[in-house]
């Protein structure tokens, strides 16, 4: 994607019916930190990288729980995400307040979709520069949604968005059509293996790392830090490669990632 | 002579309402009948809601604004934690149903009520209010239509002397919490005798440090 004359603002199409503002948001949603969710029939597992801008600082949030049984994990203009899991937080308890009942997952990703479509139909307004992973549960089951700058919305069994995530959505790509009857220890060993893609070989420790889980029975929450190295130290034996099921998953991963896709691939959003 | 009113917004349901402080421990109590005019809608009605962990209000008067005062409370005590990333204390909630009863100062919650919890230090806290707002810490009250019965008792039972007596007195009770909880019991089956709105089965709530717990006793059905 190169500077062009019709990118200057998001009203404006170009010749080939592409909003450039709107995919230049997408791209800050892949600059951002990993985020990875996935979900089985009763339980929904969110994790994401949390690097932390020096050693003096503390880490980014990248993940929120917006209600009792929804949670959402960002990456992109945190500052954006935190601004639209507070918008999530009051939709949630005002759902709670009249219907007396926790809002439905799949209402609450359609009026995120429609809070972010706004920002693509004002000239004084720009959009979110945050990709949202919700996971939630609700009478119909589990729920993963990915919600994007654009103002689309789409349910899947696993998801991974921000900065080589194309290794984890790798990973998770040939082991997904397993997950919907995974227990709940599985999914966060399967969540745990595919952020350890997006590490590019550093190794990973609970300190550079968040994970959540939502489930039938288990409300949303953040898991500690002790209880996510517990995780870790009893998935990873030291030096081990991503399971058998696979051939070397990590070696063969395609060195082009989402950092400059072709002139010719279609504007994002029509997919 | 002067237009009268052919309706009124409120109704009142009846029903009274008690708490007591304890050293490490709080009683809150109401009974579960629910009244209009002389007639009984329900038996077994909860005028008790935990807001909090360690807050529990109990409130008389006209239900339908006690149960939207509850809903308000809870809807801030989400926001609250979500804020905080903790729970809210029981002091911080008494200013909070202050401020949520005066906010309607010009069409007020008909709600009579009163707060119950722990404070931030573990000890018996109990707040008694006004329809507006007023509140204040006590070791002890009642409210509805047979505190008038009950209050005179409780303070010949737990009144504290002169607070202008020196040592300064605290003031939760130094009774036990199961003679807190008898003494409870007591108020009720006597209020139940005398006031017709009060009565068929008490609703006790104990907190303290090990948590939340409830016991129910029948009252006379008359």
């Amino acid at each position: 994607m190169f500077r062009n004359q019709y990118d200057t603002d998001v009203t404006t199409w170009s010749p080939q019916g592409r909003l450039f503002q709107v995919e230049y948001a997408m791209e800050a949603v892949k600059q951002g930190s990993a985020a990875i969710g996935l979900r089985s029939k009763t339980h929904v597992v969110l994790a994401s990288v949390n690097k932390a801008q020096s050693e003096l600082s503390s880490h980014q949030k990248k993940i929120f729980k917006a209600d009792e049984h929804i949670g959402v994990a960002i990456a992109g203009l945190t500052a954006d995400g935190r601004v639209l899991s507070r918008y999530m937080r009051s939709e949630c308890i005002n759902y709670s307040y009249t219907y007396e009942s926790p809002l439905p997952v799949g209402r609450l990703v359609v009026q995120l979709a429609d809070k972010a479509q706004v920002c693509t139909q004002r000239s004084w307004k720009r959009p979110y520069g945050v990709g949202l992973l919700v996971a939630g549960l609700d009478e119909s089951g589990a729920h993963l949604y990915y919600n994007c700058p654009s103002g689309n919305y789409f349910e899947y069994q696993a998801f991974a968005i921000g900065s080589r995530s194309q290794a984890a959505k790798t990973y998770l790509e040939r082991r997904f059509e397993s997950f919907i009857s995974s227990s709940r220890e599985d999914l966060l060993r399967d969540a745990l293996f595919a952020l350890r893609e997006t590490l590019q070989g550093e190794k990973l420790k609970s300190s550079i790392c968040t994970v959540a889980v939502v489930g039938a029975g288990e409300a949303f929450h953040i898991l500690d830090n002790e209880t996510v190295q517990g995780l870790i130290d009893a998935f990873e034996i030291v030096g081990e490669e991503v399971p058998a099921t696979e051939e070397g998953g990590a070696a063969d991963e395609p060195a082009a990632d989402q950092s400059a896709p072709a002139e010719e691939v279609p504007a994002p959003m029509d997919i | 002579m002067k237009e009268q009113a052919n309706w009124s917004p409120y109704d009142n349901n009846g029903g009274t309402c008690v708490a007591i402080a304890g050293a490490d421990y709080c009683v809150i109590a109401s009974d579960t009948r629910m009244s209009t005019g002389y007639s009984i809608l329900t038996r077994d009605y909860s005028k008790i809601r935990e807001l909090a962990e360690k807050s529990v209000m109990a409130s008389s008067g006209f239900q339908a604004d006690v149960r939207a005062l509850q809903k308000v409370l809870s809807a801030r005590h989400a926001i609250y934690q979500h804020q905080h990333n903790k729970q809210m204390s029981c002091p911080a909630m008494a200013q909070l149903l202050s401020n949520t009863l005066y906010y309607k100062r010009f069409f007020p919650y008909y709600a009579f009520n009163v707060l119950g919890g722990l404070d931030n230090e573990g000890k018996g806290c109990v707040f008694t209010y006004d329809a507006v707002g007023s509140y204040e810490r006590v070791g002890y009250s009642s409210q509805g239509s047979g505190s008038t019965l009950i209050m005179p008792f409780l303070d010949n039972q737990l009144k504290s002397p002169s607070p202008l007596l020196l040592p300064a007195q605290d003031a939760v009770t130094p009774l036990s919490e199961s003679e807190a909880i008898d003494l409870v019991k007591t108020c009720f089956a006597s209020a139940t005798e005398r006031d017709i709105y009060t009565g068929d089965k008490l609703e006790i709530v104990v907190l303290n440090a090990s948590g939340i717990r409830r016991e129910y006793m029948e009252l006379r059905k008359d």
